[in-house]
């Protein structure tokens, strides 16, 4: 095992695993108490209506049922579900529905019993009389005059609206040799976490004191939100997650659920549990994307892409989710890309539809933005007959021009983009791989090559743009302390799962204090344990939390210096510390640092202005957001019988500034990848048109497999970033990122000379069979 | 993910199976459990006893009986899948590879396969394209289903309530035979889209002396590709004759669904059964 100053950058595997993959995790549901109940929740089968009545009565005939409630048992002692960037037009989701319901799904009533057969029995037996409304369930359905209103107090189903017009690109459309204009569908797609959304709740009467498990990326968002919710002193709430499977920005948000077991706890002082069926993880868990584009760009002859209109239309479902009205304002800011675009006008509609809510999705909103500048590029190199690797070259912006503010003001750290797109083409042979497909296409085969060139925001975030509600800002803490033997102790308020923060944070303090691995512990995701956190999404657990937990264990090491300096009587200056060990340079007295910490712990040789103890706190408040890159390319060869699609190669080169663990950034790219070709190719959220979900369970709604990809390609190049004391920039949406928008330009290469231009998600063998038979060129 | 309640058996003999299954209306076979038991956690199905035939001995042997090859009803796919007994019959082991996943396969079996008649399963193409017959034992004694009697409707069958199907057979056919089952998988259930199961038998001459095609995947019920059949049999199954009677299944009467409509379904019952046939006659012909 590597030990001390080689940790940082090792390819050390996941100090998690043993436990995980030995079933010694516990996840919520793994957690009993003694006296526990369990919840089932009663959910609208209408996707519109007025509820009549509820009558949960009927379920205390059900053997073991203990109680049942509905929103008026709890009116009046909740709030709202909690959101924290409002959209102009509010629309409070009550924990349960109030009166009126606006998604299949939704929950009406809670039934809690002595274990969780009774519990789903006793919420069948629950008589729900309702209403039925009209349901309008497509987007740009929901925007068009006399359209079924969501929300009756609202005058229109808009949500939230954002307009930015520079008359800038109205020049440079003017000016521009030629257009291109798409209509691109970024279709809602579901999360799907290994595990599903979980709680148990407790109520200790004796401390008054509200205790929740709960399976979320940010514990401590979660007891704040429980605070606010239940009118509960936050001193008086824990909020623990224990290992969490998984969570993509679905687990971001703190749902009715959670709310519900906190109130129903405290009602009937026993702990209640809940963890959702896979049914109701698809249909009462958030969704992600749902966007629909219209983008226009000018070029020039040369082949540079000046100016771009774009206009969005996001579904936000039938409520805004926590973060799900802000997340689409992603996109437009980040649709320039890699590019050097020089004006950009938008406008940015989010809808409410009678759907579930749309929330972050791994990447939010960048994704969107991803896909519609990477169709851009190819359809500017198609409409001058370019090659689509030489039309990126074109409009890089150039390696010397960072930081660098985009038209959209997204202040972009670093970046080099020839250099990883240069490698990726270099790793895939790119010359030799357009030799070979024009030989296929001279055989008649269809094969394509797609390239992704592109760049993401990451380390949310600098807290200058903190959400209020959040009631933090998007600083990252972290205390290390090392205990009398030299070992470690490192709490982190980020929320690691999944990802090998653990591994990640111990390498990083391991390497700084000498220490090997398994002697540095990380404690996370309990806010009784650590004091302070925000959690982990948006890639910046390593860049934020990190470089907490570096600051602390340099602060650490500097006080075990001076430490060392006074038990050595010698200057600070002149002490060196390699392999564990302070000496003093040119050789004289040594000290190990684990005798160090026995003397910070005994004290009897008390050091002057200094305390006892070995331990810092570190608090890290970033000064902007951080910007990885990366090219991806591949090659497919479609089935012109079928349809189908044959992923043949893959090649991802990723720039994510330093990397601390090798293995671990392979494994977030390789997850990413995968996750972003699951929606290009196989995976969509269905609701027909009276709002019931059609893909609501795995038989129908398809997640990507091993089995369906090559074997992938990777290779980094390194470009640090200035804003951080790692110079890390995050890795756990990248690949995600760019990944749709690679196989999607494949595939329509593989198509071109068909003549088809135009595809949309999901690539499902009998829409692209459709495009061929309908293309000019199609084979007869 | 919650089923109702429901009472649990796992007799040791048939005999005292058929007894429950009698004395308990209602009562199912649980066999694989690969279908019934996501039902039941769906609530699709509620019903008051399961009738495990896990302990039942004998029942999962795989063998060959002279001109038949015979698997019991309980024979996982994944056993079948790897039997040197069935060594040469390709598209059986092809079939038995494309179900499901790893832990469907080292569960489900045959007879709880054929006997849920999904539309879209795998067996039901190979029973059929290899004349399989089922054997079924109930309270009235035994009786030999073959199976083209043997689906009824969709998710029927014409196995009786009370009655258990306790082995399978399928026929062997010896000389210049090749076979083959392709399929297009569904991405999320992983069952057929469509599927052909196709066994070609050659003459010295190289021409069909017996072709069958079963087709799943598109009819409500498996069925046998006869139209096809007849047209190829006789012919040295040259490329542009396999073409037109695959782009001519009289018996197709595809369904549509989400993924694939039922056009495309119709479409895609040519190009299958085309592969399939040239696969099986590829390797007819080695």
């Amino acid at each position: 095992m590597p030990t001390m100053k080689t940790l940082i950058g090792a390819r050390v595997t996941r100090v998690e695993d043993p436990r995980l993959v030995r079933g010694l995790g516990s996840y919520v549901d793994d957690i009993q108490l003694p006296r526990m109940l369990h919840a089932a929740f009663v959910r609208s089968q209408h996707a519109a209506g007025r509820v009549r009545a509820i009558d949960a009565a009927r379920a205390l005939v059900v053997p073991g049922v203990v109680a049942a409630f509905t929103y008026e048992d709890m009116r009046g002692e909740v709030g709202r579900t909690p959101i924290v960037f409002p959209p102009q037009q509010d629309a409070p989701r009550p924990l349960l529905a109030d009166g009126v319901v606006v998604h299949v799904g939704q929950p009406l009533a809670v039934v809690i019993a002595e274990d969780r057969y009774a519990a789903r029995d006793g919420a069948l037996a629950v008589e729900v009389d309702i209403e039925p409304l009209p349901a309008v369930v497509d987007m740009e359905a929901a925007l068009a005059p006399g359209a079924p209103r969501v929300h009756a107090a609202l005058p229109d189903n808009v949500c939230f609206r954002a307009v930015s017009d520079n008359p800038r690109t109205d020049e440079l459309f003017r000016a521009a040799a030629g257009t291109v204009k798409l209509r691109l569908v970024n279709q809602r797609v579901a999360p799907v976490s290994m595990e599903g959304r979980a709680v148990l709740a407790q109520w200790d009467d004796g401390a008054q004191k509200l205790t929740v498990w709960t399976s979320t990326q940010m514990p401590h968002g979660v007891k704040q939100q429980l605070a606010i919710n239940l009118g509960i002193p936050e001193t008086r709430i824990r909020a623990i997650a224990p290992d969490v499977g998984g969570g993509f920005g679905a687990k971001i948000p703190a749902y009715s659920e959670d709310f519900v077991l906190g109130w129903v706890t405290r009602r009937l002082a026993r702990p209640v549990k809940w963890s959702e069926t896979r049914a109701e993880n698809l249909l009462a868990t958030t969704h992600g994307r749902a966007h629909v584009e219209y983008v226009e760009a000018a070029y020039t002859a040369d082949g540079e892409v000046t100016g771009l209109r774009l206009r969005t239309v996001a579904d936000v479902g039938a409520f805004a989710s926590f973060v799900g009205a802000m997340v689409p304002n992603e996109t437009p800011m980040m649709v320039c890309g890699c590019y050097n675009i020089q004006a950009v006008s938008s406008e940015l509609v989010e809808v409410y539809t009678n759907t579930m809510q749309v929330e972050a999705y791994r990447g939010a909103g960048r994704p969107e933005a991803a896909y519609i500048i990477e169709r851009v590029m190819d359809a500017v190199a198609a409409a001058l007959g370019r090659d689509p690797v030489e039309v990126r070259r074109r409009n890089f912006i150039p390696s010397d021009a960072f930081p660098y503010t985009t038209p959209t003001g997204a202040a972009y750290d670093s970046g080099n983009y020839p250099i990883a797109l240069d490698r990726a083409c270099e790793l895939f042979d790119y010359a030799g791989a357009r030799r070979a497909q024009a030989q296929a296409r001279g055989e008649g085969r269809l094969v394509g090559i797609g390239v992704a060139s592109f760049t993401e925001v990451c380390a949310f975030g600098p807290s200058a743009l903190a959400l209020p509600g959040m009631r933090s800002g998007f600083w990252e803490s972290a205390h290390v302390r090392v205990e009398p033997t030299g070992s470690a102790t490192v709490m982190t308020g980020t929320s690691p799962h999944g990802q090998g923060g653990v591994t990640t944070f111990a390498q990083i303090v391991g390497d700084i204090l000498g220490l090997p691995l398994e002697d540095v512990v990380v404690l996370h995701s309990d806010t009784d344990v650590v004091t302070h956190g925000v959690g982990t999404f948006g890639s910046r657990a390593l860049a934020v939390g990190g470089s907490a937990v570096k600051m602390a264990a340099d602060r650490v090491l500097g006080k075990a210096r001076r430490i060392a300096a006074h038990l050595l009587e010698v200057h600070e200056r002149d002490l060196e510390f390699a392999d564990g060990m302070f000496s003093a340079v040119g050789g004289g007295p040594r000290i190990t640092f684990r005798e160090v910490a026995m003397a910070a712990h005994v004290w009897n040789r008390p050091v002057p202005n200094e305390d006892p103890g070995l331990e810092a706190v570190a608090r890290f408040d970033p000064a902007g957001f951080t910007f990885p890159f990366a090219t991806q390319i591949c090659q497919v060869e479609v089935d012109p019988d079928t349809g189908q699609i044959e992923i043949q190669r893959y090649v991802s080169v990723d720039d994510v500034g330093h990397v601390i663990n090798p293995l671990l950034v392979d494994g977030q790219r390789l997850g990413g990848i995968v996750q972003g070709l699951g929606q290009a190719w196989v995976e969509e959220i269905r609701y027909d048109e009276g709002g019931q979900l059609v893909t609501g369970s795995l038989m129908d709604y398809a997640v990507p497999r091993a089995s369906m990809f090559p074997r992938f390609e990777l290779d980094t190049t390194v470009t640090p970033t200035p804003l951080n004391p790692l110079g890390a920039k995050g890795v756990g949406e990248l690949g995600t990122i760019g990944a749709a928008p690679c196989l999607v330009n494949a595939v329509l290469d593989a198509l071109r000379p068909l003549g088809v231009t135009q595809l949309d998600m999901p690539l499902k063998p009998e829409r692209v069979w459709q495009a061929i038979a309908a293309a000019p060129g199609a084979p007869r | 993910m919650i089923p109702a309640e429901f009472d649990y058996q796992a007799p040791r003999s048939l005999a005292d199976a058929l007894g429950l299954l009698r004395a308990t209306p209602g009562a199912k076979v649980l066999s694989g459990g690969m279908s019934l038991l996501p039902a039941l956690k769906q609530r699709l199905l509620e019903l008051p006893l399961l009738v495990d035939l896990g302990r039942v001995p004998g029942l999962d042997g795989i063998a060959r009986r002279g001109e038949r090859f015979v698997l019991g009803a309980r024979a996982t796919h994944a056993a079948i899948g790897i039997s040197p007994v069935l060594e040469g019959l390709t598209l059986v082991a092809e079939a038995a590879h494309e179900i499901g996943d790893l832990q469907v396969r080292n569960l489900g079996t045959i007879g709880g396969s054929l006997v849920h008649a999904d539309p879209a399963a795998d067996w039901p193409a190979v029973f059929l394209a290899l004349d399989g017959d089922a054997r079924v034992v109930g309270s009235q004694g035994e009786r030999t289903v073959p199976a083209a009697r043997f689906f009824t409707g969709m998710l029927s069958t014409a196995v009786g309530p009370d009655e258990v199907v306790t082995e399978i057979t399928l026929a062997a056919r010896a000389g210049r035979v090749g076979s083959a089952y392709v399929k297009m998988r569904q991405p999320a259930s992983g069952f057929a889209v469509v599927g052909v199961a196709a066994i070609v038998l050659l003459d010295a001459r190289g021409r069909c002396e017996h072709i069958a095609l079963g087709v799943t995947g598109i009819n409500a019920v498996p069925f046998r590709a006869s139209s096809a059949e007849r047209k190829l049999t006789g012919t040295p199954l040259a490329d542009a004759d396999v073409a037109s009677a695959c782009a001519a299944i009289e018996e197709a009467d595809p369904l549509g669904d989400l993924f694939a409509s039922a056009p495309y379904r119709r479409h895609l019952l040519s190009v299958y059964a085309r592969r399939a046939i040239a696969r099986a006659r590829e390797r007819a012909a080695r």
